[in-house]
């Protein structure tokens, strides 16, 4: 078994442990323990999970997800955790939710039948609707969610949704005072609840005043926005009083098992905790880099088309194959046979490590699929997979067809996994002219990357040589010098420094006539490259 | 005020009126409830009724079963269709109406 991120269970079947793995598992501030929730990426941005025995507001406008959220809760908890829930519906009839939730693989039918799962169902009856004359309490529905709870041993109770019951009921400063008796009531037995809310706005008040009221220690916010013309849903923790979470707004898909929330945070991706090092299948380049790549780290080559970036990737996953490791390529750009077949022209036998499990290649087109898809289904073949080792080549052909944002999140989300799992990973991308210059991929993700290498074209005394230097390596001492390199039968052979010349980087070389010239003068213009190629 | 057990479908039987009450615990909103129906039935219906009280903290598969949501309720059985009215029954013109009881 490879790496993987640490577990934070053994509990639960292992069936669907694996969308959960990604989960890190967080320390929280003492006193308020999480429940793990166990809806993909959602403990990440909770920081372990929803606060135990406690209630959590789950807000958001129509259409939000919010019914989804509250069912996932309860699946989640039933198939990962053997947690029974109760789920108390004011708006869906029973009937509605068993049938439409199937699609998502949750069979509620069969898991009524094992008391897992039990409905309180107060739907409105508008058939024969019931007047209320004077003043009344929620005595009934409390002693049937209690009578619920007990009889099934909930660990679980999702409330959907409380702005349908305050539209049924009046008196809203009564149901109030009712609904928190009943929150008090659920929190003396000792189970994890959400409730969900109605928004009008997206950015307004919580939920229609007359729920955020009564309780606002915990509150999820979903959101479901038309931006660039196209749909876009969010989720943002607003608040857990006493305990920590993540901040902002993180994009979530809606798949084919459920909500998919795909954390976004660049400040984990800074941090580089392996110190073990990992061959880049070149040794003259592990030299470079001082004994290898990271673990853990992602790499990102930028070159011209010809450079030989497949090739890098090639011998990159070869190296892997000769380290025992398992290697996992993306390749968005050409065929499986036309990958195999360069691999053979290189000596490098791509068949052969297939048979042995020891690499997998996934080529995709990057159609116009949305970014979150994208993410989640690599996500899946990595999880399934488990590699050691992983190359997208290449970005470019990703960048092509998402928004800035989008392809800047995607990066963001598939570095943050890859990280998590201390997978080692390399990132082509094509830079538009052939000689110096960076790519827009480049300027927009090299902060997210750890190593930045460069191939280069270089022109010299009337011929073309390739270049090929480390412009960063986080947390590490690195060759600073440019060498040349050619590419061999048997894969890229690095030379001896390029000592004689300066501006190769940027393209602007000097009339370098001999090649031998160094003037001193123009020695900045690599530091330009620099400054442009790790600008935020 | 205690839980009771309801009465017998037999002594229902003669009865013209039939109602369940639920209720939640001794609370003064259950008792106020249950005299308020008491009084409307012996003002309105002339004695031939019967009332069965349901304390749903004792008895929640019943309220499960007739998917009481709040309390008091009181839900009219017989004669014809079953009407539920909610609330401390204070208003007897307004209970009477709801639950189509004759003037």
């Amino acid at each position: 078994m490879p790496k993987s991120a640490p577990s934070k269970s053994t509990r639960g079947n292992s069936a669907r442990k694996q969308a959960s793995r990604a989960t890190p598992a967080h320390q929280t501030k003492p006193g308020v323990e999480k429940l793990p929730t166990h809806i993909p990426g959602f403990d990440f941005i909770a920081r372990g999970g929803l606060p135990a025995g406690r209630t959590t507001l789950v807000a958001g406008s129509a259409g939000s997800a919010k019914t989804i959220f509250a069912v996932q809760f309860l699946a989640a908890g039933i198939m990962e955790e053997g947690h029974a829930g109760v789920f108390v519906t004011f708006e869906d009839l029973p009937e509605e939710l068993r049938r439409n939730m199937r699609s998502f693989g949750w069979d509620i039918e069969r898991w009524e039948r094992e008391n897992k799962w039990a409905f309180v169902d107060v739907s409105p009856d508008f058939e024969d609707p019931t007047p209320v004359i004077g003043t009344y309490d929620l005595g009934g529905l409390t002693s049937r969610i209690v009578h619920a709870v007990k009889k099934i041993g909930a660990r679980r109770v999702a409330l959907d949704s409380l702005s349908a019951l305050f539209m049924s009921l009046p008196d809203a400063a009564a149901l109030r005072g009712e609904l928190y008796k009943i929150m008090t009531t659920l929190k003396q037995l000792n189970v994890t609840v959400i409730f969900t809310g109605e928004r009008t706005d997206e950015y307004g008040h919580v939920t229609r005043a007359e729920v955020e009221e009564f309780v606002s220690d915990n509150v999820v916010i979903l959101r479901n926005l038309l931006t660039d013309e196209r749909r876009r849903r969010t989720m943002e923790v607003l608040k857990f009083r006493g305990a920590s979470h993540e901040r902002g707004e993180v994009p979530f898909t809606i798949t084919d098992s459920g909500i998919v929330v795909i954390p976004l945070t660049a400040q984990e991706l800074t941090q580089t905790s392996s110190t073990v090092r990992t061959t880049s299948g070149i040794s003259r380049l592990d030299e470079m880099c001082d004994g290898g790549f990271f673990r853990d780290s992602v790499i990102l080559v930028s070159g011209a088309t010809g450079t030989g970036k497949t090739l890098m990737v090639t011998q990159f996953m070869n190296g892997g194959m000769r380290a025992g490791e398992k290697s996992l390529l993306f390749a968005f750009e050409e065929s499986r046979d036309q990958l195999i077949r360069n691999a053979a022209a290189w000596g490098m036998d791509f068949l052969g490590m297939e048979k042995q499990g020891l690499l997998k290649i996934v080529t995709a087109y990057p159609h116009a699929m949305p970014m979150e898809d994208h993410l989640v289904a690599m996500r899946k073949i990595i999880e399934d997979f488990a590699p050691e080792r992983v190359a997208v080549d290449s970005l470019s052909a990703l960048e092509r067809v998402f928004s800035l944002r989008s392809f800047r999140e995607f990066v963001i989300g598939l570095t943050a996994l890859l990280k998590r799992r201390s997978v080692a990973s390399l990132f082509t991308s094509t830079t538009p002219t052939l000689q110096g210059g960076g790519s827009i991929t480049e300027k927009h993700i090299s902060t997210l990357t750890d190593s930045i290498i460069l191939l280069r074209y270089v022109e010299v005394g009337g011929s073309m040589r390739r270049v090929i230097t480390v412009l960063k390596m986080r947390g590490s001492r690195h060759d600073p010098d440019i060498h040349e390199y050619t590419i061999e039968s048997d894969g890229m052979r690095i030379g001896e420094p390029f000592g004689r010349l300066t501006g190769i980087l940027s393209g602007h070389q000097p009339d370098s006539g001999s090649g031998t010239e160094v003037p001193s003068a123009d020695s900045t213009s690599e530091g330009d490259e620099l400054e442009e190629a790790t600008e935020e | 005020m205690v839980h009771r057990p309801r009465q017998s479908k037999a002594s229902n039987a003669t009865k013209a009126y039939s109602f369940v009450l639920f209720i939640a615990g001794d609370s003064l909103r259950s008792t106020q409830a249950e005299q308020n129906l008491r009084r409307m039935a012996e003002a309105r219906l002339g004695g031939q009724y019967d009332i069965a009280v349901v304390d749903v903290t004792l008895d929640p598969e019943r309220a499960e079963l007739e998917r009481i949501l709040t309390t008091p309720t009181v839900l009219k059985s017989r004669p014809g269709p079953p009407r539920k009215v909610t609330g401390d029954l204070s208003d007897m013109d307004k209970v009477m109406l709801a639950l189509a009881l004759p003037e």
